[in-house]
């Protein structure tokens, strides 16, 4: 006698293909998955409330611990909003440098999409090569900011310091190795039929529902919308570079895989260009309310001390206001909400976490599907928990 | 199409005289009263196409009154097209209508406000706790919930308040005033 009973399962919050600690809900009725209420805040830290009780330049180390995969993204958002309130410009070689982080930082990021949505589908060796090209990523930026992850290395105004001598050439030869990687993987998973039928057809999102529920990013781009905030509305200097967006119909976990292949493509390409133009000049702004005095200053100038004094015991202050600007982060759309009251502190910081809102199209995803397909979508989305729960 | 001309497409379509619109440096603003909330997103999604409930938000305006100001940032997929449309809520609970009917997409981020502000969303199809834990008592986010240190059984450890670290300068606050107690104390 059929039945039409559903059961309820559990998964996570601790199970290694949530990446992260994801809980959800699962009505099952045999295999197919009948329901998905996703369960999330495991990883809550409140870092928005926290960050109204430290100044504007003490809060970049939590911006950082966000969207933890892509700090460097997550500073741009922060300092596009801040810059924004404080009606002030980095000069043109802090703008490329950032440029060059965070397109790099955008490839490091995808890489760990690539390689932990391969090791879900057991294609362990795809997880070691990405890594592996990770990891000279961190090396650079251990040049730049003397961290491999949470660098805090942006400032209101541009860089905390000049990148080094030896960086360019180190960066050069990234990029140069990465050319033949990219294809490298293709290769391994263009005619790979096990990726191919495990993620054709797979996690579908229409383009309305993608729309509907406020997805952005790859998961939105994958669903046929050109949509990415470098091109529609160009911040920190991205209308200088020449890039295409990386676009697809397909709306499944395939179209989604091909749209970060290319942006990894696309993203190789803006880095490329900022290294070749990178402008002399100096790389901070030199409004003393906003940036230290550089360090040989001080031992000459009393002004000089006095700001450095201010800035660090008390820190800046921008007029009172709000602001908001969005940046396209490796995973959508990711804006800084800044309040402020012209104090040293903000009123209100809040985060458009854009993993937060993609997880809204997960139960979508799955509904009517083999339970088997959770794991691929959710690697679909490409989540950060820490952005998810901030 | 520029973002300012949005605030000019719109009005034709709301009860523009209860309206105040406002560009702030480049972002177009309106603030309207709760009872025309929905109109007037209605008519940003029918009228202007925009179709995205890109984020809603809220912070605490203690000790103003009404005390919440909900942001709803609309846009429109593709396009650079931005509108934000502001509430304020007063009352105990605070409510506001909610905008699931109109934008599916406001469903977690309403959560995230009833979560942090307790402000209620009439009509919201699932309205729980989305970040605390369940059983939490107290919305975070709101400027007089206090920040505190879990109390550690270790001897000789003083529990500090992170604010006092680097104290709060109100705006134009005199050289060497050495910073002030914040108006509004977590």
């Amino acid at each position: 006698m059929p039945t039409t009973e559903t059961l309820t399962i559990n998964m996570g919050p601790q199970h290694p293909s949530t990446h992260g600690v994801l809980r959800l809900i699962l009505e099952l009725e045999g295999e197919i998955v009948r329901g998905c209420t996703p369960v999330m805040g495991y990883l809550h830290t409140g870092i928005e409330k926290e960050m109204e009780t430290r100044t504007y330049h003490q809060n970049v180390t939590l911006v950082d611990r966000i969207e933890y995969l892509a700090n460097y993204n997550e500073e741009m958002a922060y300092f596009q909003s801040l810059e924004r309130l404080l009606g002030i410009e980095p000069p043109r070689r802090a703008k490329y440098i950032r440029v060059l982080m965070c397109e790099m930082a955008r490839i490091a990021s995808h890489l760990i999409y690539l390689g932990a949505g391969g090791m879900d589908l057991n294609v362990s060796s795809l997880f070691l090569y990405c890594i592996q090209d990770r990891e000279r990523f961190l090396d650079l930026s251990e040049m730049v900011s003397g961290q491999r992850m949470m660098p805090g290395y942006f400032r209101a105004g541009g860089v905390a310091e000049d990148v080094p001598e030896e960086f360019i050439p180190a960066a050069r030869d990234y990029l140069d190795y990465l050319a033949g990687r990219f294809d490298e993987y293709e290769r391994l998973l263009k005619d790979n039929l096990i990726w191919r039928e495990r993620l054709e057809g797979v996690a579908p999102l229409s383009r309305e529902d993608a729309i509907a529920l406020g997805a952005t990013g790859p998961v939105l781009r994958g669903s046929g919308v050109v949509h990415d905030f470098r091109k529609l509305a160009p911040y920190g200097g991205y209308e200088e570079f020449e890039f295409d967006v990386a676009v697809e119909t397909g709306g499944d976990a395939y179209a989604r895989y091909r749209v970060r292949i290319e942006e990894m493509r696309q993203a190789r390409r803006i880095a490329q260009q900022a290294l070749d133009r990178l402008p002399d000049g100096p790389w901070i702004t030199n409004d003393r309310k906003i940036a230290l005095p550089p360090r040989a200053e001080l031992a000459r100038s009393m002004e000089a001390v006095i700001h450095q004094f201010k800035l660090v015991s008390e820190g800046m202050h921008p007029p009172a206001g709000e602001s908001y600007v969005a940046t396209e982060s490796p995973r959508g759309e990711k804006g800084y909400f800044i309040v402020s009251d012209g104090s040293n502190k903000p009123v209100r910081v809040h985060v458009r976490a854009p993993s937060f809102y993609n997880l809204q199209t997960l139960p979508v995803m799955l509904k009517d599907r083999p339970l088997a397909d959770v794991v691929v979508a959710i690697a679909s989305i490409d989540i950060v928990l820490g952005d998810v729960d901030r | 199409m520029s973002e300012t001309s949005i605030l000019e497409r719109l009005r034709p379509h709301v009860p523009w005289d209860r309206l105040t619109p406002r560009d702030d440096r480049g972002r177009a603003t309106v603030l309207v009263p709760v009872d025309v909330l929905l109109d007037v997103l209605r008519a940003a999604r029918e009228a202007l196409g925009l179709d995205m409930c890109v984020d809603v938000t809220a912070w605490d305006r203690l000790p103003a009154e009404p005390r919440f100001e909900v942001l709803y940032l609309l846009g429109r997929a593709g396009t650079a097209d931005r509108l934000t449309v502001k509430a304020r809520a007063g009352g105990d609970p605070p409510t506001l209508p909610t905008a699931t009917g109109i934008y599916p997409g406001a469903g977690f981020p309403e959560r995230e406000v009833f979560d942090m502000y307790g402000v209620r969303f009439e009509g919201h199809p699932d309205l729980r706790r989305i970040l605390m834990p369940d059983d939490w008592e107290g919305h975070p986010l709101r400027r007089d919930f206090a920040l505190f240190e879990e109390p550690v059984e270790f001897k000789g450890h003083t529990p500090k308040v992170p604010s006092e670290i680097i104290p709060y300068f109100p705006p134009h606050s005199p050289s060497g005033s050495g910073g002030e107690t914040p108006p509004v104390r977590g």
